[in-house]
């Protein structure tokens, strides 16, 4: 399936297909479109009293999107002739269509969506090229040296970090070089496990054809279905199943990059080595400022025998991270597990879709009947694990049961399948709620961070109260939606996951509210012990904190590598430094 | 649609704060009587009622034993445990410190304190009157975040009628910090220990293990929100009227869990109790005279039973803003200091912290004075002391009314009634302080014997004068912190060279560091306290401002001549000091010995007819005075073994004793 257009099935000034939507109906009901996942074609009864609730909003009041690209207002491209030329005479192809450019010019940043929905276009870039393998990348890139041309390149277009955004301050020619289409798997190495893959091959591509062969990777960050294996190794990517799998740092054994200075690889593909400095660490987190990657090398396993969901109800938030502490400590967590905080239990509540018999309805009574009553657990406290087990049956059951055994230690019971499934369903529909939000005057965005163990809850406590000041304080009139879920867990420390959303009904600027809100919540994660991202990266969003998160040795290394590697800042989207 | 509002309390970061640059304009509550309904109902069915106060949001309910738990399971304890040898004999000591110190609060105890505190209450004064907004506000700070509760300290009824407040008007009841004295009062003791109470030692200074286990307990408290801290920031009753330098100890404890990031806030929350009476007012004389404080025994506060037969008129307490620390250290201290030792380690918090810290304290003393009720009674003593041969009473009401005018345009928070003639206000306060001050002929003067009783050795006459003069300026006392910056000023101004405002602002300096252990003075703020007394003056026309000049004012010479007066005692009282040490002959003068060597001094002074200053012989004033001889390095201390003594460095003492002189 070519995705050479992939624009033309995804939303331009939203997140995912353009067939997939959360709406309130005319019942006013809500509703999601489409037929790509469970959850499309459902009726969400309770929706409506939720988000009317949360956010104080009313139906009545919507903010509808500008419905399509106002073509005119894409600022004319700034080409460089001979560049362009010799492109072609390459047979690289290139386009300066400006719908491509502008689905190309930004992320999934609030403020990118938000403007983009008011038909506000910035600066985008002023080409797209679609290199077909890693030989056309060395030809782009030594041409771009040539003309002083600034190359962005575009995998996914998934960041959250303003990293796509063309720099303001740019007055070359910026040239968007897609992977899209150097997505083939070159090879499988069955004796080794290990995977050879063009970059530019989208996440849930790589893993459905690996499955075809009986394997996968394991790396399933939440934004897969849109993400690309090159974009991992450029941000350092994080991925839901890392307690088996790993992390993307884990998982790579080869990465070839093109840089102006040339193609940087390693000679062999020994499982590790002591050679100094792992140059890989140079590319993994680069951002897009040092080249591009081209092929990568991966690990692969088989596929799993066995998967089973599974949740855990605990009476509070503090008793609920004790219990995924001492997994941690007993080093047995399941392929997955995360903590949802009470206000995001109740959000996952708002989402369950019609229930189709009485008797399934009865049972759910049931069940609240004796969480609540029964075992005493209060409503407004309670919160939820879900976990995602695979493995061999055998070893799966004997699993569950070990970390069954240690929640029970910690006042947790058993929720079901049922509730752990939906709640890694609602990780991909999640992202298109926001767009629901921002037809009510509701906006909102996820941020992340790590932390070491013995501050997860002060650091969760703290920020999620900071946002709520800092709305007040702003004049946001009605108390934002500000939550938290531990999502994945490590030996020393665990990732935190913040949503926050409001109502911006009576701000003159909701979108500078909201900036500052985010700086301070990121100002409080700092202080209390947290990182400045755990897997989205810095981008331009953090820039300004990179020389307090690394010292100003640390930056100055950075620096000379890039000074060394790019002295003439081709591969110029100023992100990280 | 937002929750109960959480009123912010930022109390404004700089000192440019309109508040303090323009008292008068400081809005304050009401106050309301709240022995009005214990007059009327039943004080069995108040003590007994349903108690049920609005806690914590963040409260995990907890027992008194699962405190006792948690604090000596906490890793921070463990912690120092384990850097001492023998882990089980310490964790037993541990217990054994924690259980000396802990308190037991049980509500049949409050119930009963209740009870009994209404009779006594309503025995000793004619009313308590409190701001009632100021305690809603409590209450919604007691939900939103871990309060410390701040009180000023003059009697032993503070804490008493602290608890008594919060129990009547329904709030979460204290955890006290107390002196380790209580202690030694059996009964009394365990029952304060009962109502809420915590013992500390006075002095611990090296004991690393008793600091932690101190230490835990507080913050372990704070942090769960189990009950608000109130401890008393002057560290000790002030047996002066004027509050004391503030310690800063235990604030830096409650303050740490916040910079930690342990809790997201903690709100600090001022109290201003005042006294038209106080307790102990003869008692605080004769202390600061060298009759020791008797110790506190149960039999010795049964004797006290005759306090109650006495008027003690009216008590005033004024809950202040709640002060956010999180306001406090905005932009100031960096919490990331924190991430790379683990937290329960304790870590010596950064120099930002430290005078974070020491500025807050001296901060809240300052609200704590500024809503501290003046009644009539203390411009009268401030007169009385100024014309020690007594003043017509006619006279007396009329600077009394131009005092007032003053005070008022200063920002004081005078409780003076609008509807009564000035001779009815004047004299109620004569009637209720007739111990102090007696009228005869139309004349009124302080009550001090002219003549040696039967029998009374001339020494026993002057410390008779000596306790009748001391009482009184307690209450003068009492408003000094409303004039204490103009009177600095007031006194510059006649000693300057020119009156070109850097040489008045040189001698202002000068005066302000001498007397920065005396009065209230926040470190390093002595050019804002210079404009706020430049502000003051020409506000009530006393001098003209102009780019480069400062001058006294064509009617200014009464007001300044009066704030002058003001600063004399303490002016004198310091002269006599640095006379006592260029004249004192000893080389080792040992530390404890100073005082009673330089109060004997003076007391021959004012026996030879020399002195007329009988507050010279206070020990608080020799002790700051000292203080400061220390801080302009005339006096250094030298610690040899046990003893500290000082070497006293003649010729600044004596430079200094003539500087005072030109004043």
């Amino acid at each position: 399936s070519s995705h050479f257009f992939r624009q033309d099935i995804m939303k331009w000034n939203g997140w995912g297909y353009s067939d997939s939507r959360f709406l309130f109906n005319k019942k006013g009901q809500g509703e999601f479109t489409g037929k790509r996942y469970r959850l499309s074609g459902m009726i969400l009864p309770s929706l409506k009293d939720w988000f009317e609730a949360t956010f104080g909003t009313s139906l009545q009041h919507k903010t509808p999107a500008t419905p399509t690209l106002n073509v005119s207002a894409v600022p004319p491209p700034n080409l460089v002739e001979p560049f362009v030329e010799e492109l072609k005479v390459a047979g690289v192809a290139a386009s300066h269509d400006p719908e491509g450019r502008v689905f190309r010019s930004h992320g999934h940043c609030l403020h990118e969506i938000f403007a983009l929905r008011e038909g506000r276009i910035g600066r985008v870039p002023d080409l797209v090229v679609w290199p077909n393998c890693h030989n056309d990348v060395v030809k782009i890139v030594e041409l771009a040296c040539k003309y002083n041309v600034c190359l962005m390149p575009y995998g996914g277009g998934t960041s959250v970090s303003s990293a796509l955004e063309c720099p303001l301050e740019e007055t070359r020619s910026v040239v968007s070089l897609d992977t899209s289409q150097m997505n083939r798997i070159l090879w499988i190495d069955e004796k080794n496990l290990t995977v050879h893959v063009e970059a530019g091959i989208i996440g849930q591509d790589l893993e459905r054809q690996l499955n075809e062969s009986g394997y996968c990777t394991g790396h399933e960050p939440d934004s897969m279905e849109f993400s690309s294996l090159g974009g991992w190794v450029a941000t350092r990517a994080s991925g839901m199943k890392k307690n088996i799998y790993g992390n993307i740092e884990d998982l790579v054994v080869h990465i070839k990059m093109v840089t102006p200075r040339g193609v940087i690889e390693k000679s062999c593909q020994g499982p590790r080595m002591s050679t100094g400095p792992d140059i890989h660490h140079f590319i993994m987190g680069s951002e897009g400022t040092l080249g591009v990657v081209t092929e990568v090398t991966m690990k692969i396993r088989p596929l799993p025998e066995y998967q089973k969901y599974g949740s855990i109800v605990f009476p509070n938030f503090q008793q609920g991270v004790s219990c995924l502490r001492e997994v941690a400590r007993q080093r047995c967590a399941p392929a997955s597990i995360r903590l949802m905080d009470n206000e995001q239990f109740q959000f996952g509540h708002a989402l369950k879709p019609q229930v189709s018999s009485i008797f399934t309805s009865f049972l759910d009574g049931l069940k609240k009947f004796y969480i609540t009553k029964f075992k005493g657990f209060e409503p407004h406290h309670l919160c939820v694990a879900t976990l995602l087990f695979e493995g061999d049956r055998e070893k799966v059951l004997q699993h569950e049961k070990q970390v069954y055994d240690i929640a029970a230690k910690f006042g947790g019971l058993a929720a079901g399948e049922d509730n752990g499934q939906r709640g890694y369903m609602l990780t991909f529909v999640i992202a298109y709620l926001r767009d629901l939000g921002m037809d009510y005057y509701v906006i909102g965005e996820s941020f992340e961070t790590s932390v070491p163990w013995d501050r997860v809850l002060d650091l969760c406590r703290n920020v999620k109260e900071r946002i709520v000041r800092e709305c007040k304080e702003r004049g946001v009139q009605f108390p934002p939606f500000s939550t938290c879920r531990v999502t994945q867990t490590y030996d020393a420390g665990a990732c935190v996951y913040f949503y926050f959303a409001f109502n911006y009904r009576g701000l003159a600027d909701p979108l500078h509210v909201y900036e500052r809100v985010e700086h301070e919540a990121r100002e409080e994660i700092l202080a209390n012990g947290g990182s400045l991202s755990h897997h989205h990266g810095v981008g331009k969003l953090r820039k300004e904190w990179m020389r307090e998160a690394v010292s100003t040795v640390g930056l100055g290394m950075l620096q000379s590598v890039k000074e060394y590697v790019d002295p003439n800042n081709i591969f110029g989207n100023r992100n990280l430094l | 649609p937002w929750r109960p509002p959480s009123r912010h309390a930022a109390f404004s970061g700089s000192t440019t704060s309109p508040d303090l640059r323009h008292p008068g304009l400081k809005k304050r509550d009401e106050l309301e009587d709240m022995l009005e309904e214990r007059r009327r109902s039943s004080d069995a069915r108040h003590a007994l009622r349903c108690y049920a106060p609005a806690v914590y949001k963040g409260l995990a309910p907890r027992e008194v034993s699962a405190l006792r738990g948690a604090v000596l399971q906490s890793d921070a304890l463990q912690h120092v445990i384990g850097q001492v040898s023998r882990r089980e004999l310490v964790q037993e000591e541990a217990a054994h410190l924690l259980d000396e110190m802990a308190h037991r609060l049980r509500l049949g105890t409050v119930r009963f304190f209740a009870y009994v505190l209404s009779k006594v209450f309503k025995t000793l004064f004619r009313s308590v009157r409190v701001n009632e907004e100021g305690v809603q506000r409590l209450q919604q700070a007691i939900q939103d975040h871990p309060v410390v509760l701040l009180p000023s300290h003059r009697s032993y009824m503070d804490f008493l009628m602290m608890s008594y407040i919060l129990y009547t008007y329904d709030l979460a009841l204290p955890v006290i910090a107390a002196g380790m004295d209580f202690m030694s009062m059996k009964v009394v003791g365990e029952m304060l220990r009962m109502s809420g109470a915590f013992f500390i030692r006075r002095s611990f200074g090296g004991d690393k293990l008793y600091w932690a286990v101190f230490s835990e307990y507080v913050k372990t408290m704070l942090r769960t929100g189990y009950a608000p801290i109130e401890f008393f920031l002057e560290g000790t009753r002030s047996r002066t009227g004027k509050s004391l330098t503030p310690k800063t100890g235990l604030l830096n404890i409650v303050m740490e869990p916040f910079f930690k990031g342990e809790v997201f806030d903690i709100h600090l929350v001022p109290v201003s109790i005042s006294y038209d009476r106080i307790l102990e007012e003869s008692l605080y004389a004769r202390e600061l005279l060298g009759v020791p404080k008797p110790k506190e025994t149960t039999s010795g506060l049964l004797k006290a039973r005759q306090i109650l037969r006495e008027d003690y008129g009216v008590m005033h307490v004024y809950f202040g803003h709640p002060v956010s620390v999180r306001s406090l250290a905005q932009g100031r201290v960096k919490r990331s200091q924190y991430n790379l030792v683990p937290r329960h380690i304790p870590q010596r918090p950064c120099l930002a912290a430290q005078a974070l810290v020491g500025e807050a304290a001296f901060r809240l003393v300052r609200l704590q004075e500024q809503a501290m009720v003046l009644r009539p009674w203390t411009l009268v003593a401030t007169l009385l002391l100024q014309n020690p041969d007594g003043m017509d009473l006619p006279v007396l009401e009329e600077q009394a009314a131009w005092l007032r005018r003053l005070a008022l345009s200063f920002g004081a928070f005078l409780d003076w009634p609008d509807c009564k003639p000035c001779r009815e206000v004047v004299g109620a306060g004569l009637a209720l302080h007739k111990n102090l001050a007696r009228v005869s002929g139309g004349r009124v003067r302080l009550a001090v014997a002219e003549t040696p009783g039967v029998g009374q050795t001339a020494e026993e006459l002057a410390f008779d004068r000596a306790v009748g003069v001391l009482s009184c300026a307690s209450y003068r006392n009492q408003i000094l912190h409303v004039f204490i910056r103009p009177a600095l000023l007031s006194v510059a101004l006649r000693t300057a060279n020119s009156s070109r405002k850097d040489e008045v602002y040189t001698c202002f300096n000068f005066l302000w560091t001498v007397f920065s252990n005396e009065f209230i003075l926040c470190p390093g703020a002595s050019v804002q306290d210079f404009e706020e007394a430049c502000y003051l003056l020409g506000k009530c026309c006393a001098v003209q401002e102009s780019q480069q000049d400062i001058v006294m004012s064509e009617g200014g010479h009464a007001t300044l001549a009066f704030l002058r007066a003001l600063l004399d005692p303490f002016l004198q009282g310091y002269q006599v000091v640095c006379q006592y040490l260029c004249k004192e002959t000893e080389e080792n003068l040992r530390e404890n010995k100073f005082v009673p060597a330089a109060r004997n001094f003076a007391l021959q002074l004012i026996l030879a007819g020399t002195l007329k200053c009988y507050e010279a012989l206070s020990s608080d004033l020799q002790k700051n005075a000292l203080a400061a001889l220390v801080q302009l390095e005339a006096v250094t201390k030298v610690k040899v073994g046990d003893q500290v003594t000082l070497k006293v460095n003649r010729r600044a003492a004596s430079s200094l004793e003539d500087m005072l002189g030109t004043f």
